[in-house]
C-alpha cells in the first residue's frame, strides 16, 4: 500500500502536524510520499517530497491546492491520500475526494485490524468504516497518531509546477484576538464548560482556580456564549495548554476541546454524566453537580 | 435572490447513547432531538441576508424521517420561507456522499445564489457534506466560516484556522458555505413568528427521486469507547468527594503540596 501524505504550510510557517502523517503511514506499515505547497523550509522525512511553491500557488486557495495535489496524485498513483483533520486538511479532502471518486474518512483515531475507526457524536461513539472505493482519502485527528521518535532524513524534493488561479480571493490573515492571558505558563488551570449554565456560575470556577493558585480557562461554548473572554479559550481555536493540574467543570470533553488539554500531567473531570467522553482523558471523574461539588472543594482547599 | 439552507436533525449530544442490535449505529428511541448547532448559524446567517437585501427567498431542506419536520418548523420561524423535506427513513444510514448528492441533485436547476451549511453535523461530524454539494454543483465553496457580509454579489468571509486565526477570503456568488460556532447569534423564534410559520410552505420529496449515486463507505460496527486506563470514578456524598479528590491530589499530583 502507497499513502500520500498532505503536509501543511500557513502564514511563511511549515506546520509540524506533518509528523502525524508520518505516524500514521508507520502505523499502517505503508510506503509513503508528501506533498506539500510550501516554501523553501523542508519537513523532516525521508522520502519523496513534492513540492510547489506557495508564492505561485497562494494560500488559502483550494482550488490551486487541490489541482496540485492531484497532479501528484497522478504521478504518484496511491492507493490512500492522508490529510490532518485541519481547517486545512478538513477542507481540501473532500475536493481531492470528489475528483477522484474516492470514499472519504474523516476525523480518523485510530486503526483497527486494518480499518479506520472515527468518532461519533462528540466522540461518545466509535465507528470502523468499510470503505467501497478502490482509494481512500482519510483525515486524521490531531494527536491521534505519533511517532515514538522524532523523524529523520532529509527528503528528495520533486518541484510541482502549478499555473492558473482560483475562484476564492485571499485577503490575508486575522491575528487571533486577545492574546493578553498566556495560558501555557499557568501550573493549574480550571476550566468551565456549558455545565456552568450561566454568565453568573464562572465566579465559582475563578474561585477555586485562585484557590489552586492558577488561571481559569473556559471551552469553546463558554467563549462563544461570551461569558468567558476568548483569550482564556482551552482548544484548538484557543490555547494548547498542557499544566500539572488540568480540572475540567461541565466539559464532556470535545475533541477540540481534547486536543488543547489531554497533555496535561493530572486531569480531574468534574461531571454529572458519568459517560462523557472527558472520562477517557480524566486520571478522576467526579460524578457530581459541579455547582454543589466546586464551592464545597473550593472551602476545603482554602481550609488546607 | 434564491438562498438554500440545508439543515440536520440530530441527537441532544448530552443523552446517553446505546449501540443498537445491528451493532452498527444507536438506539434512537428515549432520544431528544434538536437542530444541528452548526445549522443553526446558516439559518440564521440566510435570514440575516434576507433582512439585509429584503427581495430574497429562503427555501431550508432536510433529509429524514417525518421527524425532521419539527426541527424545519424551527428554521420556518426564525425566517426561511419555505420547506423540503426529503422523506428517507435511512437517512442515518447514508454517508457524506450520498446526503450531498440528494441536495446537489435537488439544487441542480433551481440557481440558488447563496447555499449554507453547517460546517459539520454533532452525530456524524464529517465536514464534508457542504462542500461536496459545491463541488458537484461546480462553484466555489468556503468551509468553516466566522464571518460573512454581502456586498452586491461578492461575499467578504473569515474562515476559522486553528489557535484563533482567521483567514480573510472574497468569493462570488454562487456559492456554497459552511457554518462554524459564533458566526452570529442565532435568534429565538418569537411566538407570532412560530403561528406564521405553521402556514409555510412545507413539502416532501421522496429520497428515491433525488438519490443517484452510490455509498463509497458503510459502517462495519459501532462501539463505546474505553475509558482511559487508571483512571478513578468518584461518586457519593460531595464532601466526602471533596476529600477523596484532595486525598488523591496530595498523593498524585504537586499542586497542594
Amino acid at each position: 500500500m502507497k499513502i500520500l501524505l498532505v503536509a501543511e504550510y500557513r502564514d511563511g510557517k511549515l506546520l509540524t502536524n506533518s509528523n502525524e502523517l508520518i505516524g500514521f503511514a508507520e502505523t499502517l506499515g505503508a510506503e509513503s510520499a508528501m506533498v506539500l505547497i510550501g516554501g523553501e523550509e523542508v519537513p523532516t522525512y525521508a522520502g519523496k517530497l513534492y513540492l510547489a511553491d506557495v508564492t505561485a500557488c497562494g494560500e488559502c486557495n483550494p482550488d490551486l491546492h487541490k489541482q496540485v495535489i492531484l497532479e501528484v496524485i497522478d504521478k504518484e498513483q496511491p492507493d490512500m491520500i492522508a490529510f490532518c483533520h485541519s481547517s486545512y486538511g478538513w477542507d481540501l479532502a473532500p475536493r481531492v475526494a470528489f475528483a477522484l471518486k474516492a470514499a472519504q474518512v474523516s476525523e480518523v483515531v485510530a486503526v483497527s485490524d486494518g480499518k479506520l475507526v472515527v468518532p461519533v457524536c462528540n466522540a461518545k461513539l466509535r465507528r470502523t468504516i468499510d470503505c467501497q472505493s478502490s482509494r481512500i482519502v482519510a483525515t486524521l485527528q490531531a494527536g491521534a497518531f505519533g511517532l515514538k521518535e522524532p523523524p529523520s532524513g532529509t527528503p528528495d524534493v520533486i518541484k510541482v509546477d502549478v499555473a492558473g488561479s482560483g475562484r476564492t480571493v485571499f485577503r490575508g490573515y486575522e491575528a487571533a484576538l486577545g492574546g493578553g492571558v498566556d495560558l501555557s505558563k499557568a501550573a493549574v488551570i480550571v476550566s468551565a464548560g456549558r455545565g456552568i449554565g450561566k454568565a453568573d456560575n464562572v465566579g465559582l470556577i475563578v474561585k477555586l482556580a485562585k484557590a489552586l493558585g492558577g488561571e481559569y480557562g473556559a471551552s469553546r461554548p463558554v467563549v462563544d456564549s461570551e461569558w468567558v473572554p476568548h483569550d482564556r479559550q482551552v482548544g484548538t481555536t484557543g490555547q494548547t495548554v498542557a499544566p500539572k493540574l488540568y480540572v475540567a467543570c461541565g466539559i464532556s470533553g470535545a475533541i477540540q476541546h481534547l486536543a488543547g488539554m489531554k497533555k496535561s500531567d493530572f486531569i480531574v473531570a468534574i461531571n454529572t454524566d458519568r459517560d462523557a467522553p472527558i472520562g477517557e482523558e480524566a486520571d478522576v471523574l467526579v460524578v457530581a453537580d459541579l455547582l454543589q461539588f466546586v464551592p464545597v472543594l473550593t472551602e476545603k482547599i482554602q481550609a488546607l | 435572490m434564491k438562498i438554500l439552507v440545508c439543515i440536520k436533525q440530530v441527537p441532544d449530544m448530552e443523552s446517553k447513547f446505546k449501540v443498537a442490535d445491528s451493532g452498527k449505529w444507536y438506539t434512537t428511541a428515549d432520544l431528544a432531538w434538536r437542530m444541528n448547532e452548526y445549522d443553526e448559524y446558516g439559518v440564521e446567517q440566510a435570514v440575516q441576508v434576507k433582512e439585509q437585501i429584503k427581495d430574497a427567498d429562503i427555501t431550508v431542506l432536510s433529509i429524514g424521517s417525518g421527524q425532521v419536520k419539527e426541527t424545519m418548523k424551527k428554521a420556518l420561524a426564525m425566517g426561511c420561507d419555505r420547506g423540503i423535506h426529503i422523506q428517507d427513513e435511512t437517512a442515518f444510514d447514508k454517508e457524506p456522499y450520498q446526503i450531498a448528492g440528494i441536495i446537489a441533485e435537488y439544487a441542480k436547476d433551481k440557481n440558488f445564489d447563496l447555499i449554507f451549511t453547517g460546517m459539520q453535523s454533532q452525530d456524524r461530524g464529517s465536514a464534508q457534506v457542504g462542500i461536496l454539494v459545491g463541488e458537484i454543483l461546480d462553484i466555489p465553496s468556503v468551509s468553516t466560516i466566522v464571518e460573512f457580509a454581502y456586498n452586491e454579489g461578492d461575499v467578504d468571509v473569515s474562515r476559522e484556522l486553528e489557535g484563533g486565526i482567521k483567514a480573510k477570503m472574497t468569493v462570488k456568488l454562487p456559492a456554497v458555505f459552511t457554518c462554524q460556532l459564533g458566526l452570529n447569534t442565532p435568534r429565538y423564534p418569537t411566538l407570532p413568528n412560530i403561528m406564521k410559520a405553521k402556514k409555510k410552505e412545507l413539502l416532501t420529496v421522496a429520497v428515491a427521486d433525488l438519490l443517484h449515486v452510490n455509498a463509497r463507505l458503510v459502517t462495519e460496527k459501532m462501539f463505546l469507547p474505553e475509558k482511559k486506563a487508571g483512571g478513578v470514578i468518584l461518586e457519593g456524598e460531595i464532601a466526602e468527594l471533596a476529600d477523596r479528590l484532595i486525598a488523591i491530589l496530595k498523593e498524585k499530583s504537586t499542586v497542594l503540596a
